[in-house]
């Protein structure tokens, strides 16, 4: 009936086991409490939960991305402590625990992290960017986000019920396979992998088909503002790459629970196929999370330098020629397998090739800057740090790319620090700028500057202090994933690291208390023109918050930099005569209905609960074919209350606006219109 | 074109054509299926190998049901958007009785290679061809559905723009279907028999 659960999944086992799970239990129930205390679910519910607003359903992407980055981030304290003190000693973890943190780690940081945090800005930004009125598919962008809330859910479930996989977020055979490791904590993994990954690939087609298809009038390709093209290239990446994701999984899941021979050490199996399939996904993976952070500084490289981004052409051109390469490098993620000297040879060369474009675009932000007016604000700051930390990282990946360098280098922590060097500064800074730069766009107050540049300061001494003794240790032998070890001379290094992630741990309360203070002083910080930092790109061509409509009337562009040139010629707060009525579909449950039928299905195909997974499907197919005898329903806006809200703001933007008609906006004049903090 | 007209078209054309990107995703998943199997062919693990196990007469007989199913299914389209309902109704019967055909002979094949002892946990060999002709099987079984739910809005409403659309991304789909069984057919079975 119940499958393979019974009442020894319960974390009894062990203390630290029943502290996680009571934390995650603890905090689930605490935010239903508060929701059910103030009386908001109602409120939630109709505005949020169900909303089909791309803006709404980026901004709890970003919700889930932030608290997943918390979990993800406790791990990563817990190992830091771990190793810190297992010097000749077990430490606190016992092995198994140890083991199961890196992967959760790995897994939550790169999949429940970095996707859902990329996905929410792309889907907050990008329909404004090009001046649409929401993605291609409203619908199924509130589906894909539920369903990777409910590959989220499997992971966090797996606290409380059950163990998490012991394999490494890349999960391995023949290790991973039930002769090894026959938990269910190898199949949380797949089915929380599969689920979201599903989620992630209709996201890739809805955005693809929106930017293709829902540009607005005039918006040329060679006008789109580089977050979209760096949006457009992720979500081909995204469409192409993961259907390996699947298929690795789908096979593993196959040899687990059906007795399949495709990576067992019997049967005819061949394990290193697992690792070929799973990196034609892994590797266009990497781009896909750096690409749009490369999107948002660029961005921001042109609006806190007051100029246009040098050699846009270049840049996007870049943007392509990476998305491409990034199918052709696999490889280099298991040179050691043996495949022989010529294919590492012809790997490790198309790897040190895609630097090339990488190179390419730090030198076009870097010009950029030149002579630019620079203003150092902390999406600016994120910027800097990124292009200084990035370069690093990436020289050190150059290194990996040499086929006899990553011999010795495989599997220790040089690889660890070098991946960890390009996915914090290179992801993680980018959607940290990100965060700040549009925050007042989707909450109409800017983020308290002291704060985040406290915030700013302590991730960044943090992540050299915790990322850079790793290269050392790495180059003195210590592998990755070590539970123990025996070697005084590591010791001091895995402390300093330790004090790394503490100070990130600081970092991280910092931007805590930025969030709450800001919230406290949003009247001092509000923002009434709707482009609170002299932007150029066409989401701060609306109010700060924009209305769910996005624009009175679809904007016509007439070239690159689309809200600059409108300022630079007064018409960006002319008030649009010609406003209708607009139509918007309504709000949708299916969301809420698929992701809760995915995740019960997940969790069942866990735990061996074939019947019930079985009439999930069910669900999932019947009510597909019922939806499609539905008629969409759409909510009309009346004209007058677009025409109202059209001139509501565009008089208080008149008022507040920073633009005085010097095409370089001087950094003075600027400065004397930002309200003293 | 009115306005709503204008409105309806352009939203069916970016369903096909999110649609079209979901096939070519498939895709992907097929060709790296097609991989593994070839990597995996050789591994018998001294059981079975491809030339002991293909029927000679019934992978024929499956591409011929499948290949004219989509030319019927070609059939059905043109008369969907014709806006001739009988034609439109048998066409797709005859689709879905070609594909029920086909559906039949593949699982007889299946059965009987588990009943000999060749199933799936065979070896890595059997495992990578049941699996590739298995997800090609399941997309038949989708498709089959897919099938008979249009004609459920065939029965229930008129021929407008909306069945035209469902029509459409189901003629795509039916088409890669096709086009897989091409590659399994010339791939998997046509080596094995003639080796
Ligand atoms: C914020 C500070 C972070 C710290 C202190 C940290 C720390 C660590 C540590 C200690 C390990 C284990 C190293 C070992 O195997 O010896 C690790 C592994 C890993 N981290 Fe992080 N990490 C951080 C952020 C991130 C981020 C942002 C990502 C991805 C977006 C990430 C992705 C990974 C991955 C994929 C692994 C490999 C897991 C495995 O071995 O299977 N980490 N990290
Ligand atoms: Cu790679």
């Amino acid at each position: 009936m119940f499958g393979r659960l019974n009442e020894d999944a319960l974390p009894f086992y062990s203390e630290i086991a029943m502290a996680g799970a009571a934390v995650t239990v603890g905090g689930g129930l605490f935010v239903v409490a508060v929701v059910l205390w103030t009386g908001s679910l109602i409120y939630l519910w109709r505005n949020w939960l169900t909303s089909v607003d791309h803006k709404r359903i980026g901004i709890m992407y970003v919700v889930v991305a932030l608290v997943m980055l918390l979990r993800g981030f406790v791990d990563a304290l817990m190992m830091r402590a771990q190793q810190a003190m297992a010097m000749n000693s077990g430490g606190y973890l016992p092995p198994e625990h140890f083991d199961q943190i890196f992967s959760s780690h790995g897994t939550i940081m790169i999949l429940f992290m970095a996707m859902p945090f990329l996905t929410g800005l792309i889907n907050f930004v990008m329909p404004l960017q090009i001046g649409a009125r929401d993605v291609a598919f409203p619908r199924l962008n509130l589906i894909s986000l539920y369903l990777t809330a409910a590959g989220a859910g499997l992971v966090l479930v797996s606290l409380v019920i059950g163990k998490f996989s012991t394999a490494g977020w890349t999960g391995y055979p023949p290790f991973s396979e039930t002769e090894f490791s026959p938990g269910v904590g190898v199949d949380y993994w797949i089915w929380a992998l599969i689920v979201s990954g599903v989620g992630t690939t209709l996201t890739g087609i809805n955005f693809i088909t929106t930017i293709v298809k829902r540009r607005a009038p005039g918006m040329t390709w060679m006008r789109l503002p580089l977050f979209a093209w760096t949006a457009l290239c992720a979500s081909i990446l995204i469409v192409f790459a993961f259907p390996a994701l699947t298929v690795a999984g789908a096979m593993l899941a196959l040899d687990r629970s059906a007795g399949f021979h495709f990576f067992t050490n019997d049967g005819g199996g061949n394990a290193m196929h697992f690792a070929n399939i799973l990196w034609m996904w892994g590797h266009p993976e990497v781009y896909i999370l750096i690409l749009p952070a490369f999107g948002v500084f660029s961005e921001i490289v042109a609006t806190f330098s007051s100029k246009r981004l040098f050699a846009y052409n270049s840049l996007v051109f870049a943007t392509v020629v990476i998305a491409l390469l990034a199918f052709t490098t696999w490889l280099h993620h298991f040179f050691t397998m043996g495949a022989g000297a010529s294919v590492n040879t012809a790997f490790g060369i198309t790897t040190m090739i895609i630097a090339v474009p990488t190179g390419v675009k730090v030198f076009d932000w870097l010009m950029t800057m030149y002579r630019g007016r620079i203003r150092y604000q902390t999406p600016m700051l994120w910027t800097v740090a990124f292009l200084v930390t990035f370069t690093i990282g990436g020289m050190s990946g150059v290194l990996l790319a040499v086929p006899a360098v990553d011999y010795t280098l495989h599997n220790t922590t040089f690889l660890v620090a070098h991946f960890h060097n390009m996915v914090i500064p290179g992801a993680l800074f980018g959607f940290f700028a990100g965060y700040v730069y549009w925050f007042p766009k989707a909450f109409g107050f800017r983020l308290d500057e002291r704060w985040g540049r406290r915030a700013f300061w302590f991730w960044v001494t943090g992540f050299y202090l915790a990322f850079m003794p790793l290269y050392a240790l790495g180059l003195m032998g210590m592998v990755r994933r070590l539970q123990h070890y025996d070697n005084p001379d590591w010791q001091p290094y895995l402390i300093v690291a330790a004090i790394g992630a503490v100070s990130v741990l600081c970092g991280l309360i910092c931007m805590a208390i930025q969030l709450w203070v800001s919230i406290r002083d949003r009247e001092r910080l509000a923002d009434t023109t709707g482009d609170p930092w002299n932007a150029r790109t066409l989401e701060w061509y609306s109010s700060s918050p924009p209305p769910v409509w996005n624009f009175a009337s679809l904007p016509k562009i007439e070239g690159s930099d689309a809200f600059w040139r409108l300022k630079e010629r007064g018409e960006a707060y002319r008030e649009d005569e010609n406003v209708g009525t607009i139509s918007l579909p309504a709000n949708s449950n299916d969301g809420i209905v698929y992701g809760a039928l995915a995740f019960v299905f997940g969790f069942c195909m866990v735990w061996h609960i074939y019947w019930l997974a079985l009439l999930c499907l069910g669900a999932i197919m019947t009510h597909l074919i019922v939806s499609s005898f539905r008629d969409p329903t759409a909510e009309v806006i009346p004209a007058d209350e677009v025409a109202r809200h059209e001139h509501d703001w565009k008089t208080a933007a008149r008022a507040g606006s920073r633009y005085d008609g010097d095409p370089l906006c001087d950094y003075r004049t600027v400065l004397r219109k930002v309200p003293a903090q | 074109m009115s306005e709503v007209d204008a409105k309806t078209l352009e939203e069916s054309e970016e369903r096909a054509y999110g649609f079209w990107l979901f096939l070519m995703s498939d895709a992907i998943l097929f060709s790296l299926l097609f991989a593994t199997y070839a990597i995996m062919v050789t591994a018998t693990d001294n059981g079975p190998d491809r030339t002991e196990i293909f029927g000679y007469w019934r992978t024929a007989a499956n591409t011929a049901l499948l290949l004219s199913s989509s030319l019927t299914m070609g059939l059905a389209s043109i008369a969907i958007c014709e806006t001739r309902k009988s034609a439109s109704f048998q066409w797709i019967f005859v689709t879905m009785i070609l594909a029920l055909a086909f559906l039949v002979l593949e699982i007889q094949e299946f059965a009987g290679l588990i009943a000999q002892g060749a199933g799936p946990d065979r070896s890595g060999f059997l495992s990578a061809y049941f699996t590739l002709v298995g997800t090609h099987g399941a997309h038949v079984i989708v498709g089959l559905i897919w099938m008979a739910v249009l004609c459920l809005h065939l029965a229930l409403r008129p021929i407008g723009p909306e069945i035209q659309s469902i029509t459409e991304r189901l003629t795509m789909f039916w088409h890669l279907v096709g086009i897989v069984w091409i590659g399994i057919y010339s791939l998997v079975y046509l080596p094995g028999l003639y080796q």
